[in-house]
């Protein structure tokens, strides 16, 4: 049944985010030969707009204010409801990225809808959207489907393959006032502490630390690697227990899900939870001195060996053939 | 202060997942509280003892999350509620637990409600938004830093490994991440204490709720674990070649650099 979907774009640091492209694949499936509309909140927001178009949306609404500029809940959600009451979409599909999951629930509540978060695919099966997402982070699958109403999904960056750019493509691009009034929370400040500014859930390779790099300085190591691959740096539970790096960095049940194409663990065990947040990604390469470690298990190449010796040989290795 | 604390008793993180027929099989499985919901605790004990009032933990279950309940209250917390489902018989969601929630808040007068940003075994993260949104409160998710003066309140939260920092007032419902701070362990004393604190079970009547009311918006239709990994590939020999291999293989075979 074809159908009317929204996609919120999300722009981060002057960029569109890659999620958002992921979401428009997605919201094509489910349209199912409908219409997908794009919608992006902010400032200067044409060549972005432009952009989704050439990434399938086949039309976009921008609202550009300043109090948009930065996400807040009731900013965001005062907006998107606005363009939904004048659009009236039979769905809505997000990244599930820091603001789409402070953000769907709420509007999933007001709009009176169910919600499927954190979807990693999305087929049609008997002219039905089946959404698979991750449970007991990535210890398991289940597959969900809408009872009725309106469909709504954020879908976790990284897994579902974007839809060719065709720069040619073109499509409406309308502006909307929207009308942003009685904010409740205010941001202050944002500190960056992200490291090398590749985030951790959108990031494709990423180089992570456990209790083997024994302290902060060892992580030196493992930042130069990620430099040389434009990776981003994670961790372990332990490194972060240990106060080698910041919680931010943590991979695991508690800590953030990844599902890069690389993942290189150095110095990692690899209990059950640290699995559990890792496992699922495309190739991983362990680096521990114990032959024993569990990581061994899922990990596609091991080196048994330290890292300290391994990790800057293999720095060089690498900015010989990527250069 | 009212303060309130939102909870779900989860798996152990500790647990394989053993699944017959698209069911989690729950057979001998340890259970704990959702180690974010535990920040909540810690956290709203910590309200407590600072500003006075008293920590109210409510959950959405059944009798089995009487022990974490007991858990709170042994931690520190006040009272507890179950708000018990047991006697439900079709399959709830999201939407159904938080409106089950917010009926109950509804009806009480509350400074702050406190949730983990997520549960660790579904990993949906959607009640505690939801709950703000039906009582038309404001949320800050996945905070990691909270002081409260008066009505001010200021928060920092974690975006995506950024810290933002945040102005805002209550009433207020938050998400705990972790770093906020560090759960205690229930103290014998507190355990001891804790069995003779009030733990209230109501059901959906006392909530004026019918059966309807809570009726899923969305169905799980299957469950399933991922494919079990191939053994991989140890790399032999001096560290030059095992490197050297590695570099190749990622390049050659995987294709990921």
């Amino acid at each position: 049944m074809a159908m009317k979907m929204l996609v919120l774009g999300e722009v981060k640091d002057n960029e569109l985010r890659n999620v958002t492209f992921e979401a428009i694949a997605a919201a094509k499936t489910v349209a199912d030969g409908g219409e997908v509309v794009g919608v992006l909140f902010g400032e200067n927001l044409q060549q972005h707009a432009e952009k989704m178009v050439h990434y399938g949306a086949d039309r976009v609404i921008t609202a550009e204010k300043e109090e948009l500029s930065q996400y807040t809940t009731d900013a965001y959600q005062q907006a998107l409801l606005q363009v939904c009451d004048v659009e009236n979409p039979e769905g809505i599909i997000m990244g599930h990225t820091s603001s789409g999951k402070d953000l769907a629930p709420r509007i999933a509540a007001k709009l009176d809808c169910g919600l499927v978060t954190d979807a990693v695919t999305v087929e049609i099966e008997d002219g039905q959207s089946v959404f698979t997402r991750p449970i007991y982070s990535g210890k398991a699958f289940e597959k969900k489907v809408m009872e009725n109403g309106r469909i709504f999904a954020t879908v976790r960056p990284n897994n579902i393959a974007p839809l060719e750019e065709d720069t040619s493509k073109t499509g409406d691009i309308s502006s909307m006032n929207v009308d942003i009034k009685d904010l409740r929370s205010i941001v202050k400040d944002v500190v960056k502490k992200s490291s090398g500014g590749v985030d951790l859930s959108e990031a494709k390779i990423i180089v992570a630390g456990g209790r083997g790099v024994k302290s902060a300085e060892g992580f030196q190591p493992l930042e130069e690697l990620a430099e040389v691959l434009g990776a981003a740096v994670g961790a372990s539970r332990g490194a972060c227990d240990a106060e080698y790096c910041d919680y931010a960095l943590q991979i695991g049940q508690t800590g953030k899900v990844v599902t890069p194409d690389l993942y290189i663990a150095a110095g990692i065990s690899g209990a059950i939870q640290h699995l559990a947040g890792m496992s699922n990604s495309k190739v991983i390469v362990a680096i521990n001195k114990d032959p024993e470690a569990p990581i061994f298990e899922v990990a596609d190449y091991g080196i048994v060996g330290d890292l300290f010796d391994v990790i800057p040989k293999l720095t060089e290795e690498f900015k010989k053939v990527t250069s | 202060m009212n303060i309130y604390v939102i909870m779900k008793r989860t798996f152990d993180t500790e647990e394989k997942i053993v699944i017959n027929d698209g069911v989690i099989d729950e057979d001998g499985a340890e259970f704990i509280i959702n180690p974010y919901d535990e920040y909540a605790i810690e956290e709203a004990i910590v309200l407590r003892d600072e500003h006075g009032g008293e920590v109210t933990v409510v959950t959405v279950g059944d009798e089995d999350a009487e022990k974490e309940l007991r858990t709170a209250l042994a931690m520190g917390a006040d009272k507890a509620v179950l708000i018990d489902v047991e006697d439900v018989d079709e399959e709830l969601d999201h939407f159904s637990i938080s409106k089950a929630l917010t009926a109950y808040f509804s009806k009480k007068e509350y400074d702050i409600i406190l949730g983990g940003n997520v549960a660790v075994d579904d990993g949906a993260g959607q009640v505690a938004s939801r709950v703000a949104e039906g009582l038309g409160i404001n949320q800050v998710t996945t905070i990691t830093s909270l002081e409260i003066d008066g009505t001010a309140v200021n928060i920092e939260r974690d975006v995506e490994g950024d810290v933002e920092k945040i102005e805002t007032s209550l009433p207020l419902l938050v998400t705990c991440q972790q770093g906020l701070n560090e759960p205690r362990y229930p103290s014998l004393p507190g355990i001891m204490k804790a069995k003779k604190k009030p733990l209230d079970t109501i059901d959906l009547d006392d909530l004026d709720l019918e059966e309807e009311d809570v009726e899923a918006k969305t169905k799980t239709i299957d469950r399933f674990l991922p494919p079990e990994k191939q053994a991989g590939k140890i790399l032999e020999g001096e560290v030059d070649e095992q490197v050297d291999e590695l570099v190749q293989l990622l390049r050659n075979e995987a294709k990921v650099i």
